[in-house]
């Protein structure tokens, strides 16, 4: 136990857990704001590969990590259009089209990807993002060095979870997004475009999975391969559900889940692995089943969640 | 103005000629790609075709693959029927495989190996199955979402098993052991891989039509996913038509991972399914939820699946087509069902 202890208690551990969680809790904030509008984004896990491919080529061929991480936000909100306009315009089932764009988008980005770099022995790499130290804050014992000495995505996902609560219960936008998750047809008759809104969601959902991507292959691993997501995606889903679609819950959750995977890491490193690591891994599958099975009595998902809407269909 | 109008009633030649309407938009689609690779698309195609169906051992070879994806397609079908939403058919198929390669170890005679393996997959995709649908009728438990993370859940067991305590010692990689030679599924064709587990999925096809078509099980699916108000109405117990639905699907799902481990693979190993079980959605989705639908359809995109690496290396496309072709495939279909549901008027 006292070895457990001591791989917790260090300046590497607490930094790998801000590292593991950054592009889950964009990816969550992510599915967290689609879902509070009412639509269920299964093509995360796909739009996350394939804005981290295309994060990971823009940066490739222009030399600059910006570039390729707007590129990423703009293919994840571009997708975040395409699952909107099947859902949220025409109106579709929202798994089966999610099950869609996951299959289309991870299928496109592998075939860009082979085609644009063929098949290498050794994958290219690009040289990724340096942690920027804070001033006067990184050097707080343990926390500064841990917290305040990394990357700029890092503290962009760390504002960026106050900014979406912001959004969410604060600004007449997230009113609407919570009015048109929960009750349609009422925030449609208080003059509530629920198909813009919704529109709207998904794509601003989009663009955080796609910044989710583009960490991955920006600060992470600094390359782009066929494991780079490896059901990132489907954690994300779990996330949001476990963090009752609030965003601090959700990003808690996202944090959470890095601590686990993080320590699993570590266990495994230093030879303790008598638990397989694949326990850990489960984890937030299992306990956000479970988590369902409690919350189901207190009604905490957005209502509209998976209903299509027709405004002339009552 | 051109506006959408709900139709009464579908006309019968829609619902046959819409999935090859959403085919062929897919393959005009896809040809964008080709072209980008720089390649022909006739060349292309053309390769696709003579290498997935253009002899007769392609054909066995693309039968084969089609095989876990006729199941999985099945496992869809019969539970969207119900409207039980099991986006699990992946998981309960690595489940299926798990416990027929548990069976097919032990040694005992191959005929009564065989059918047991067969029990014990279909038994653990029904299992699985199962917990997704208990927690909805128990618990009002969303489907969708429980059934996709219990597929993350059962790959981690199955990586778990044979990274640990089923690892096989002969071998460096975490792959179980081989089930016993008995066990192994016999072949149909000599020369070829077209094993036993084929010819029962394409079997299983017209047992599920008649299943839904023919009998009262059937059709209290079918209300029950049509108006549950009006088969709890009629007397019909919906939770458990819906439990009884998701134990048939998931059992369907988990013979996909017998077959491929009885016929094809001869053990487990990490990446024994590159996603069959969602291939069953798309398989259900072009087949209109018709399980003798699910046979055509499975036989085509499994054809893609085995024609794109011949693609790949006559013309230099990566073979990765296929998968955008299966993704590109469901979307298009379900813009396709709109015509079902609607009719483009001329409004005044």
């Amino acid at each position: 136990m006292s070895a457990v202890l001591e791989q917790v208690f260090q300046v590497g551990f607490l930094a790998a857990i801000i590292r593991i969680g950054t592009p889950l809790a964009f990816a969550t904030l992510g599915e967290m704001f689609s879902e509070r509008a009412g639509v269920l984004n299964l093509g995360i896990e796909g739009i996350m590969l394939l804005a981290a491919m295309a994060g990971f080529t823009g940066a490739y061929f222009s030399g600059s990590l910006w570039i390729g991480v707007l590129a990423a936000i703009a293919v994840g909100a571009l997708m975040g259009a395409l699952h909107a306009l099947f859902t949220v315009v025409l109106g579709l089932s929202q798994h089966v089209c999610g099950i869609g764009v996951t299959l289309f988008a991870s299928g496109l980005a592998y075939f860009l990807y082979r085609l644009v770099f063929g098949q290498q022995s050794v994958p290219p790499s690009i040289k990724g993002f340096e942690p920027v130290p804070i001033p006067v804050l990184s050097d707080i014992p343990i926390l500064g060095p841990a917290v305040f000495n990394q990357f700029t995505l890092v503290y962009m996902a760390i504002l960026a979870v106050p900014i979406a609560a912001f959004i969410l219960y604060r600004t007449p936008w997230g009113l609407s997004v919570r009015m048109v998750g929960e009750n349609p047809r009422a925030a449609d008759s208080a003059g509530v475009s629920v198909v813009s809104t919704r529109f709207q969601a998904v794509v601003l959902g989009g663009s955080l999975m796609g910044l989710a991507g583009a960490f991955l292959v920006m600060a992470q691993f600094n390359a782009f391969t066929f494991g780079v997501v490896s059901g990132r995606g489907w954690v994300a889903i779990a996330l949001v559900v476990f963090g009752r679609w609030d965003p601090w819950r959700s990003a808690g959750a996202a944090l959470l889940f890095a601590f686990v995977d993080a320590l699993q890491l570590r266990l495994q490193a230093a030879g303790l692995g008598h638990i397989p690591y694949e326990a850990f891994l489960m984890l937030p599958f299992v306990l956000t089943i479970v988590a369902m099975a409690f919350m189901s009595r207190n009604a905490v998902a957005p209502s509209a969640l998976l209903k299509p809407f027709r405004r002339e269909e009552r | 103005m051109l506006r959408l109008e709900a139709r009464q009633k579908t006309p019968a030649w829609l619902n046959l000629t819409l999935p090859l309407v959403a085919i062929a938009v897919t393959l005009i689609l896809c040809s964008g790609l080709i072209l980008m690779a720089g390649a022909g698309v006739l060349d292309a195609y053309g390769v696709m075709f003579k290498a997935s169906l253009g002899d007769s051992y392609a054909i066995t070879e693309t039968l084969v693959r089609a095989a876990p994806m006729i199941f999985t397609g099945l496992a869809v079908t019969l539970a969207f029927r119900a409207k039980f939403w099991n986006i699990g058919a992946e998981g309960q198929l690595l489940a299926g495989a798990m416990a027929s390669c548990f069976v097919g170890a032990i040694p005992m005679p191959g005929p009564l190996a065989m059918l047991l393996m067969a029990v014990a997959g279909a038994a653990a995709g029904a299992a699985v199955a199962l917990i997704p649908a208990l927690l909805r009728v128990r618990l009002k438990v969303d489907d969708v979402v429980s059934s996709l993370l219990l597929n993350s859940v059962v790959f981690y067991i199955l990586m778990a098993l044979i990274e640990g305590p089923w690892k096989d010692p002969f071998s460096g990689y975490p792959i179980s052991p081989p089930i016993e030679d008995s066990a192994n599924l016999p072949v149909l064709i000599e020369g070829t891989r077209l094993h036993l587990g084929v010819l029962v999925a394409v079997l299983a096809a017209p047992l599920v039509w008649l299943l839904m078509a023919r009998t009262v099980l059937g059709f209290r699916i079918r209300v029950t996913g049509e108006n549950p108000e009006a088969a709890r109405y009629g007397g019909i117990d919906v939770q458990r038509v819906i439990v009884v639905a998701a134990l048939l699907s998931g059992a369907l799902a988990g013979l996909a991972g017998v077959g491929e481990v009885g016929g094809v693979h001869f053990q487990v190993m990490s990446d024994i399914s590159p996603g069959y079980g969602y291939s069953g959605i798309v398989i259900a989705m072009l087949a209109r939820l018709n399980p003798l639908g699910v046979v055509p359809v499975a036989i085509f995109l499994a054809a893609v699946m085995t024609g794109a690496e011949a693609m790949s290396r006559a013309t230099g496309v990566p073979a990765f087509l296929s998968d955008v072709i299966q993704g590109t495939a469901l979307l298009a279909m379900l813009v396709a069902l709109l015509f079902t549901a609607y009719r483009v008027r001329r409004s005044a």
